[in-house]
């Protein structure tokens, strides 16, 4: 393709602090929706950060990202729960998060809605999205799993993250893996956070193109790095009586791990 | 010249349409939100049309017609010249904004040297009437009409055909539409809406027998109306893509050539356009038509290129004798200093109509209710005219921000519908909306309140029936076609890392 990428927007770009060896301790920003209905794809994200050698810490204080709130018109509740977060992960050396939405999120909004200091916290200057971070450290991991899947690429991770290549740099790092890529990975399923329930019938709809895409890849899962699009998927599947599995990008990164007898 | 002057009518020989003869017979059936008198005051909610919008027949033909658009045009991915054609254009768009005041004397001062009489109004009422007041003053009976957002956002064609006046769509797209009494479905392909059979069907119904599915037949058939209507209409209206400030320049695109006919065979012409379609020098159409034609149409340029340079000059056997200029506002002005000022950057080349799941899912702009569908709709609608209506808009967005990348000026649309959300929620009353995420604010910033409310989640989640969670108030709005995730675990995860640290599981009590 000699096509390019045309926007780069604020992407959080640990790159600048990088450190060179996998960070011994590492934070994890559960994000509300994984807290409360993705407790598979947490442990999966810790047991695979454990595996990469690094002590795992879940700060008890940590909430939500803000954004239900922003994207319902809402930024001042926003910018509260947000602050809440952000407090809870100050000092963290790294900050490693299961939803590129939730990512995109505090790397787009922060600043605006918390002033220019927020760009110094923690949370947002040392934040990771998950596959980045695996990208990044993990590749002394010795990964094999015999699956076959294809990869949905949440919106906010792919356009307003800005991360196009590292979920697919993850999983091309697992022997015996095979990605069949799916006809417009990149359009939204259609969850939108509260858009999913403001407009039910399109929201539904719009997941109805994507599980019709996913089903013409023939695969076992589909996969992506977003908990969000996840659930909407699923339970549209579901309803919907179709045999479509969802799996979390770590949850297959963590059954691929090879672990030393 | 082969149009007939306005005198005709004092001889009786009153012109009309030809290409809307047998308009009448046609009964294609469409929902009451895609017509072209839908009174905006009066659209039904959002969701309600949302709701009918995917569940119409055909729709989902639409929307592989207009996904496949999609992937040839706006992918958002530029190759390394158009990237550099859109860096220019997006700065020549804002330097205009800079001073649009500056541009639009200019560009006036100019217009009026050629002899080009030009109106400048603030309202939409005050634009259709003075183009009204143009048409009547002249004792003109037929309007031939070239493509014009701007003309539909004022509500033109209704306000005319009031005072018995026929105006005749010339673009074959916007013909097909006003033919089916329908508002066009997207900026540039306003019929994109209907499949070749659809054409057919209403083509035949005028007819009055039926005709093959052939696109040669079917244009044929238009072309043969619309050729009658170009020489007797005694009035052109014709939009304008691009007003050149330091030449006084009017430039309109198209692919069919019906504008140089609007343009140059009437003895009377109203080009129409709203405040920010000045440009600052005629040179830079060289950067905007290359970038327009290829974000709207994947060409380098349209067929046809008009440059309007004012009345017909002596000696010359074609234009009109008489050039009016109605330049409007409806609200736009009001954005300049403010974030929503980037909306006026906007070219109209409908990519981030093309771009979006939404728009596409939906089968096109109607279920938006207003003149301008899609992302760039969503925004602009909502800021224009008395900013009454359509201020819900914004929400008719699922945020995936295609149409950013997709847009040739590099307009932060999806930062825009964020910031439309929250204008639009600041000016409604207190209410259980705004109550209820006040609440959340508070709960949600306090740790403790945010472990109660999950544990409050995980109990639900244990105790009570999926099918009895389903009904619960939101809820409800997610089973809608969805099953309930489950949350019977919520926050373990999180408790069985503090109860290994700390030797508490922090939940609340």
């Amino acid at each position: 393709m000699s096509r390019q990428a045309p926007r780069t927007r604020a992407v959080p770009q640990p790159a600048t602090a990088q450190p060179a060896a996998c960070p011994r301790r590492v934070t994890l920003f559960t994000t509300c929706l994984a807290d409360f209905a993705a407790q598979g794809p947490l442990a999966a994200a810790i047991e695979v950060l454990e595996a990469m050698g690094a002590e795992v810490i879940v700060p008890r204080d940590q909430t939500c990202c803000g954004q239900p709130a922003l994207n319902s018109g809402f930024p001042g509740q926003a910018g509260r729960v947000l602050g809440q977060t952000l407090s809870s992960l100050d000092g963290a050396e790294a900050v490693v998060t299961l939803a590129g939405s939730c990512a995109a999120m505090i790397a787009h909004h922060a600043e605006p809605l918390l002033g220019p200091a927020a760009a110094d916290r923690a949370g947002v200057r040392n934040l990771w999205e998950f596959t980045q971070f695996v990208a990044a450290f993990g590749d002394h991991l010795d990964l094999e799993l015999d699956a076959t899947l294809t990869y949905h690429d949440g919106c906010h991770m792919t356009r307003l993250l800005g991360e196009r290549t590292t979920p697919r740099q993850v999983l091309g790092r697992i022997r015996g893996l095979r990605l069949v890529e799916m006809g417009d990975s990149e359009t939204c399923c259609g969850f939108g956070g509260t858009f999913s329930a403001k407009f039910p019938e399109l929201s539904v709809a719009m997941a109805d193109v994507k599980l019709d895409n996913a089903e013409a890849a023939d695969v076992q899962y589909v996969v992506s790095a977003d908990p969000g699009c996840l659930m909407q998927l699923q339970t549209r599947a579901d309803a919907t009586g179709r045999s479509l599995r969802t799996r979390h990008i770590a949850e297959i990164v963590r059954d691929a791990l090879r672990r030393p007898a | 010249m082969s149009g007939t002057s306005p005198a005709s009518a004092d001889r009786g020989e009153v012109p009309r349409s030809v290409a809307m003869t047998d308009a009448a017979r046609v009964t294609r059936p469409h929902p009451a939100w895609s017509g072209h008198d839908l009174d905006p005051a009066q659209r039904p909610a959002l969701r309600s049309m949302t709701a009918e919008a995917v569940a119409r027949e055909g729709v989902a033909r639409t929307r592989m017609r207009l996904e496949v658009l999609g992937r040839e045009r706006a992918s958002g991915r530029w190759l390394d010249w158009e990237s550099e054609l859109r860096d220019r254009g997006a700065a020549i768009r804002r330097e205009t904004l800079s001073d649009l005041d500056g541009y639009l004397a200019q560009l006036v001062a100019k217009l009026e040297s050629r002899g080009v009489i030009v109106h400048r109004v603030s309202t939409a009422a005050e634009a259709r009437e003075v183009i009204g007041r143009i048409a009547t003053e002249n004792g003109v009976t037929l309007i031939a009409k070239s493509k014009s957002m701007a003309t539909e956002e004022i509500g033109l064609t209704p306000h005319l055909t009031e005072r018995g006046i026929d105006v005749v769509e010339t673009d074959l797209g916007e013909y097909i539409a006003q033919v089916a009494g329908e508002r066009p479905s997207h900026i540039v392909g306003p019929a994109l809406h209907m499949s070749r059979q659809d054409v057919t069907d209403l083509f035949s119904q005028m007819k009055g027998e039926q005709l093959p599915p052939e696109p040669d037949v079917l244009a044929s058939f238009a072309r043969e109306r619309l050729r009658a209507d170009f020489r007797a209409a005694q009035m052109g209206i014709c939009g304008v893509n691009f007003a050149a400030a330091d030449t006084g320049t009017l430039v309109v695109v198209s692919n069919e050539g019906n504008v140089d006919m609007v343009t140059s065979q009437p003895e009377l012409l109203v080009a129409v356009m709203p405040v920010e379609k000045v440009i600052p020098r005629l040179a830079d159409i060289g950067t905007l038509v290359p970038l327009l034609c290829t974000a709207a149409n994947k060409e380098l340029t349209t067929a046809y290129q008009t440059l309007l340079n004012g009345p017909r000059r002596p000696g010359e056997t074609d234009g009109p004798s008489q050039f009016h200029c109605v330049i409007f506002d409806n609200g736009r002005t009001r954005l300049l200093g403010t974030p929503q000022e980037e909306i006026l950057a906007c070219i109209r080349c409908g990519n981030c109509q093309f771009s979006c799941p939404v728009f596409r899912t939906l089968g096109g702009g109607h279920a938006y209710g207003t003149t301008y569908g899609g992302p760039v709709g969503a925004v602009l609608s909502p800021l224009l005219g008395e900013a009454t209506h359509d201020r819900d808009l914004p929400f008719l967005c699922s945020l995936c921000g295609a149409c950013a990348e997709a847009c040739p000026v590099k307009i932060p649309l999806d930062d825009l519908l964020v910031a439309g959300r929250a204008d639009y929620e600041a000016e409604q009353p207190t209410g259980l909306e705004s109550i209820g995420w006040s609440l959340w604010g508070r709960l949600w910033s306090t740790p403790v309140l945010y472990r109660a409310t999950r544990w409050a989640t995980r109990i639900a989640g244990r105790l009570i029936p999926a099918a009895v969670l389903g009904t619960l108030p939101v809820a409800r709005l997610w089973a809608t076609g969805r099953t309930i995730p489950d949350v019977s675990h919520a926050g373990e995860r999180q408790r069985a890392a503090n109860r290994h640290r700390t030797g508490t599981d922090g939940e609340a009590r």
